[in-house]
């Protein structure tokens, strides 16, 4: 068992009991929700005539059905107008605070969390959506929970969790030119497997995230959940603490020095033991792109697609049915492959430094010939920033569409849709069959960066080319 | 629900083989579905563009094969119900009639919510796995016996070990897996733990 970790310290200082069943009874101290995973939770509360808890430690926002062309109301959807109208109606007199597209605060659920200062350190933080996960980037013990868990979340403010083991995924050195965040975690994904992370929390940490930006570390932390891993995290530093300052809901004043000093608190010690230890060399990783329909079928950009034949029994059958699925064949190099459309956004690639790094290729040329590609801003204040520094200005100059904040095509919950079985060079999180809305379309995903310069190319194409 | 109602002890029936590994929610309920405000039609949706074509035509998938028809049990490999935390997923599986799920391993947060709803998530190992597909490809009418008090699942003449964690299997066997009741008991705590958290209180002193 683990001992020191931040992971060990932030749940005893949450745990409240422990429960007849021998699970622990956990504080949440902050608790997101969207309008997706709500409504039965509200109904079953509305039903008993129970109110929530601790509404000033819930936030809300909407994200997962929001159009991005126009967020007029009522929604075209009216299903989406529904949902909308349902989550309006569940929050009224509640106390809970809407970040409602009024507001100028609306955006993906993990991007204004962090953004508006609501999301620090040491907290605990659940929300109905597995990229809760992102969240972990503050040192804070963040994951993803079902309906019926928001629904005791709301009504009690506590859940009943089993304790994580805890790994430590170390990464160390300086990332090679065109090398990104996202980079990093496809490849932790690719060396460990989708798999390896069940029953663990992970802890990203050396030199290659202790020098990495916070919005970096959202990035990781974000995909977690796809290598298995219920909870990702980085622990809490100076650049941390840097990012916080000055943001509307971080403390203020007097307040801020006492909060950095329980952030610093709550760290690992040198002398933490942990479960498991992984290393890996950030020299070692070049740009990725996914293949399969898992986020570890990937390989580094100038490699060539895995035979099945070499592969262990475990992962053969997975890999045909993603060659079988993607159409693609194996031995056959990545770089190259067309793409139809390509989709910049989502909670792991849609803030301002993922737009700069798009913008600075996409400056470069124009979106080729019947590609469509859409730039999804993770939030209104995140497009705000963008359309200040004139990146919008450079998206449609090339030809991209830019979008208004929300979801949009990573699960595509919107009208935002692949067609038929075409092919998306995607900043998302996900390649699984059907994700992007079209039950024979097929996800490549990739940094910001490499999926620009796909755009430009039409075709799968190493950044490093155009740098 | 009386507590007595909650109780899960065994689970018996025939069982349908659903093959392959890390399954993931999207492929239980494709995420077109999760506009609806209630679960009431979920059932509708399981597996959906696995088991119907564009035109809604049934394609041949184990829960449209008349073999499985009924079946209460499913049979599942690795890392089942990996990806997004909709709840939908399981309370697919459940009102689809599936009343117990077996497997050689599940993802975190789809288990937490099969718990949550009252669902068995068991897991075997790789050898018995194979075994019981072999056993119920095979013999599609064998009736499964699933019991959390061994933790053993009877298949034909076999029996073999199922695992699961110790406090789920608790929650199950004492008709306490609906933790609403469980939670509340502590709220005094819960109001103390608050005001001892830091950031709760804003950090004032």
């Amino acid at each position: 068992m683990s001992s020191n970790t931040l992971y060990d310290h932030v749940w005893d200082l949450h745990k409240v009991a422990t429960l007849p069943t021998g699970q622990d009874q956990i504080f949440i101290g902050l608790h997101l929700i969207h309008e997706v995973t709500t409504p039965q939770a509200f109904a079953s509360l509305k039903e008993r005539g129970v109110h929530v808890a601790f509404p000033h430690r819930t936030f809300a926002t909407l994200d997962h059905i929001i159009p991005t062309l126009s967020q007029q109301r009522p929604y075209l959807d009216a299903q989406a107008e529904a949902m909308a109208v349902a989550l309006e109606s569940n929050l009224a007199n509640t106390g809970i605070q809407f970040f409602d597209p009024a507001s100028g605060r609306q955006g993906i659920v993990h991007v204004i969390g962090p953004e508006l200062g609501v999301t620090q350190p040491g907290m605990t933080i659940a929300c109905g959506d597995s990229h809760t996960s992102t969240h972990g980037a503050f040192g804070s013990l963040a994951f993803g929970i079902g309906t019926t868990e928001v629904g005791l979340v709301l009504e009690t403010q506590t859940l009943a969790l089993n304790r994580l083991k805890v790994r430590r995924v170390q990464v160390d050195g300086l990332l090679n030119p065109g090398v990104t965040p996202k980079d990093v975690v496809l490849a932790i994904i690719h060396h460990l497997g989708v798999k390896a992370g069940l029953g663990y929390a992970y802890e990203f940490a050396g030199t290659t995230f202790d020098t990495m930006s916070m919005e970096g570390r959202m990035t990781v932390c974000n995909m977690s959940i796809e290598g298995g891993a219920r909870i990702g995290y980085v622990n809490p530093d100076q650049v941390t603490f840097d990012y916080l300052k000055g943001r509307e809901y971080a403390p203020k004043g007097e307040a801020f020095d006492r909060a950095v000093a329980y952030w610093k608190s709550i760290a690992s010690l040198p002398r933490a033991t942990y479960d498991d230890i992984v290393r890996l060399e950030a020299k070692s990783i070049e740009p990725m792109v996914t293949w399969g329909i898992n986020p570890g079928q990937s390989v580094g950009v100038s490699q060539s697609l895995p035979l099945p034949e070499t592969m262990p029994d475990s992962d053969r059958q997975t890999a045909n049915d993603a060659y079988a699925y993607m159409k693609f064949t194996p031995g056959s190099k990545i770089q190259g492959q067309a793409i139809d459309v390509v989709f910049i956004g989502s909670c792991t690639n849609s803030r301002i430094s993922d737009l700069r790094e798009a913008a600075r290729i996409l400056q470069k040329g124009k979106v080729a010939a019947g590609v469509q590609a859409i730039v999804v801003p993770g939030s209104q204040a995140v497009k705000r920033q963008a359309e200040a520094e004139g990146l919008d200005e450079i998206f449609k100059s090339a030809g991209a569409q830019w979008r208004e904040a929300g979801c949009s095509m990573c699960l595509a919950m919107n009208p935002d849709k692949l067609i038929g079985d075409q092919i998306c060079a995607s900043t998302s999180n996900r390649n699984f069959m059907g994700r992007q809305g079209s039950p024979t379309g097929r996800t490549l995903l990739m940094s910001p960066a490499m999926a620009a310069a796909a755009a430009l190319r039409g075709e799968i194409t190493d950044v490093r080319e155009l740098l | 629900m009386r507590l007595e109602d909650a109780i899960i002890t065994t689970v018996s029936g025939r069982a349908v083989p659903i093959l392959g590994d890390d399954i993931d929610t999207d492929r239980i309920v494709p995420a077109r579905f999760l506009k609806e405000i209630t679960f009431a039609n979920m059932g509708n949706y399981l597996f959906y563009d696995l088991r119907f074509d564009e035109t809604e035509t049934p394609k041949a998938h184990p829960l449209n094969d008349p073999h499985y028809l009924g079946a209460r049990i499913m049979i599942v490999g690795r890392n089942f119900g990996c990806g997004s935390s909709r709840e939908h997923a399981p309370q697919a599986i459940k009102r689809f009639g599936i009343q117990a799920v077996i497997g050689e391993s599940f993802a975190e947060i789809f288990a937490g919510n099969c718990k949550a709803i009252g669902l068995p998530v068991v897991s075997v190992s790789d050898g018995a796995h194979a075994l019981i597909i072999d056993h119920i490809t095979h013999h599609s009418e064998a009736l499964l016996s699933l019991n959390l008090d061994t933790k053993t699942l009877q298949y034909g003449a076999e029996t073999c070990h199922v695992e699961l964690p110790e406090a789920r299997r608790q929650a199950f066997i004492s008709g306490t897996w609906e933790s609403t009741a469980l939670l509340r008991v502590n709220m005094p705590a819960v109001l103390e733990k608050a005001k001892q958290l830091p950031y709760v209180q804003g950090f004032a002193s």
